[in-house]
């Protein structure tokens, strides 16, 4: 196990550029030292988000949604039965109060708070709100997009549940949550540097050297995945 | 001339108290500090992540299948339902049917796993409050489900038990039947926990009315399971959004209705009794055929994010995990932790209490640590 787990992480970057990188030719059996790969995968760049298909009838109160908040509602997504509704941060606050609010949402339960990091994207966190409605049984997930040191709306306000959930989102990636009651570091101690769950923080090893390049970094690990996958 | 006011004999200040991180009844590795007016708590700060070790990072630098025992480590008394939670959510990503089977069995494991959680909070909360003979009697009990578990899968507390698309193993033969042996056996012991608690002069009188939280707070403050039902929201995924076999099985949610520390143990106590019941259905209704779906040999999901939740032992954990399909390991992968959503309710709970109450309240809302920081 620690043997496996060793080779696969990327303990410097000259290391893992080494035979297992360069060599992404399926079809050659021996190893040839070959200077580069041709086309380094970038990193991803967000996700798919994918339309509702035709058949999927979309529930009322997304109906309802885009008429009390139409210029809001950035695109509503589908993705194996879960509904999700992209919003613009400047919005976030009404929308949030108003999925709570209408008799026909009522989504009271504030299951989740998390983020997402997709460091090329200039707005490179997706801030989600998982919600639930004890009433109805529903979910549906809103999602921002917010870059580095855009102020978020804290939802406290409309969930309390949120409070710990901001606080740990805060923690691990660095989302500038405003208007938080109680803006700490939770997780991590508080004299901690860095958000470890961003892409760009690397799992382990000379954190330093990392950091200078994140971007590098994150090739480096599509290229070992390529590589394994072959 | 000024005539001074008498000094007060006693300075009468409020006192600042560190409760942990190192206490016996703080499961773990918690710290309270604790704002006290005499013995009253006036104000408390929980102070959580003595025991981050950063799993959600190490997920998304692990396989999709290598995940499945860092799952074992956050809950690590509910293993299982943690195994079941994150194997569904893949499942779901990648739109796989589980046969008829390996739902049944999974469901058995869950609800075992329910009970023997709930047998070792019922342990440590009524040792707490001072009933030492619980303990010992719950955790006899107990020991029979590990036992169970390790003739299932070779071990007892981490169990690594489903995988994406069904189950590792198929159960051994005769298993089935001690199932059931359990079940009778169990179902006599309830009667002995209840006899010691349920109508202890003692036991009521440190549980009544303290923390009392009504239901539309509860909701609001995000807490879940056991903790959520106790104030009387009939809330549990198991109904709700059936998963596994659960659809299949008749079973009631019990609510309490005060909302208290007394509410939250009758609670999971009847939980036991439902439990034991869908067990003995499932056991009985265990259909023939494959333990293990079609899953491609190499698991990379199509790319897409879900949420899904199970009902573990201590309330709904929820898994949202993000594919960019193309590498064989989640690009974010997030857990939403039941222990640590009504952990955050306790400030609010213990507020006005005594001191002596903070350690029934831990004990009440069921925490574990390694779930509670990841």
């Amino acid at each position: 196990m620690s043997d496996e787990s060793k080779s696969e992480k990327p303990a410097s970057p000259p290391a893992s550029v080494g035979p297992q990188g360069v060599s992404p030719a399926p079809a050659t059996s021996t190893p040839k030292p070959a200077p580069k790969p041709k086309a380094p995968p970038a990193a991803p760049t967000g996700p798919a988000d994918p339309a509702p298909p035709e058949d999927v009838s979309e529930p009322d109160f997304l109906t309802q949604l885009r008429v009390a908040h139409g210029p809001a509602v950035e695109k509503v997504s589908y993705w194996v039965g879960d509904w999700s509704v992209i919003v613009s941060l400047s919005s976030l606050l009404d929308v949030a109060t108003y999925l709570r609010d209408a008799p026909d949402a009522a989504f009271d339960y504030c299951s989740d708070v998390t983020a997402t990091d997709w460091p090329p994207r200039e707005q490179r966190f997706d801030v989600i709100y998982c919600l639930y409605s004890t009433r109805y049984r529903h979910r549906v997930r809103i999602k921002v997009h917010a870059a580095e040191d855009e102020p978020v709306p804290s939802v406290t306000d409309i969930w309390p549940a949120a409070n710990w959930l901001e606080r740990e989102v805060y923690d691990l990636f660095g989302v500038n949550f405003v208007g938080h009651p109680d803006r700490r570091r939770l997780l991590m101690p508080d004299e901690w540097q860095g958000h470890p769950q961003r892409k760009d923080y690397p799992l382990e090893g000379p954190g330093e050297l990392l950091m200078e390049n994140p971007q590098d970094w994150l090739r480096l690990r599509n290229i070992r995945d390529e590589a394994e996958i072959e | 001339m000024k005539i001074e006011a008498p000094s007060p004999m006693f300075e009468t200040s409020e006192l600042v108290l560190n409760m942990g991180p190192q206490h016996p009844s703080t499961h773990g590795v918690l710290r309270i500090v604790l704002r006290l007016d005499g013995e009253r708590v006036v104000d408390a700060d929980v102070v959580i992540g003595y025991l981050h070790r950063g799993i959600e990072k190490l997920c998304e630098n692990r396989d999709w299948t290598q995940i499945i025992l860092l799952t074992d480590r956050m809950d690590y008394v509910a293993a299982a339902s943690s195994n079941l939670g994150y194997c569904e959510t893949v499942e779901k990503l990648m739109s796989v049917e589980v046969p008829r089977r390996a739902r049944y069995i999974r469901t058995i494991l869950g609800e075992l796993q329910r009970i023997a959680s709930h047998c070792l909070w019922l342990g440590t909360h009524a040792m707490d409050i001072g009933a030492m003979t619980v303990f010992l009697y719950a955790f006899r009990e107990r020991e029979l489900i590990l036992d169970l578990f390790e003739e299932y899968c070779g071990a007892r507390l981490t169990y690594n038990a489903t995988r994406i698309g069904g189950l590792p193993l198929d159960i051994p033969p005769g298993w089935d039947k001690k199932v059931r042996e359990f079940c009778d056996i169990m179902d006599s012991k309830l009667g002995e926990y209840e006899t010691l608690l349920t109508h202890n002069r003692i036991w009521l009188g440190r549980t009544k009315g303290i923390g009392v939280i009504d239901g539309p707070e509860a909701i609001a403050m995000g807490l879940c399971g056991p903790t959520l039902r106790g104030s009387g929201v009939p809330r549990d995924v198991r109904k709700d959004e059936p998963y596994a076999a659960y659809d299949e099985f008749d079973f009631d949610v019990p609510i309490g209705t005060e909302g208290d520390t007394y509410d939250r143990y009758l609670v999971r106590t009847e939980e036991f009794r439902q439990s034991l019941r869908i067990i003995r259905q499932a056991v009985d209704g265990i259909p023939e055929g494959p333990i293990v779906g079609k899953v491609p040999r190499l698991i990379k999901p199509p790319a897409g994010e879900t949420y899904h939740a199970v009902e573990s032992p201590k309330g709904e954990i929820g898994f949202f995990i993000a594919s960019d399909g193309r590498s064989t390991n989640p690009y974010r992968f997030r857990v939403r932790p039941p222990s640590f959503c009504n952990l955050q309710g306790l400030r609010r709970l213990i507020r006005g209490h005594l001191v002596a109450d903070v350690v029934a309240l831990i004990g009440s809302i069921d925490i574990v640590l390694g779930e509670v920081d990841r």
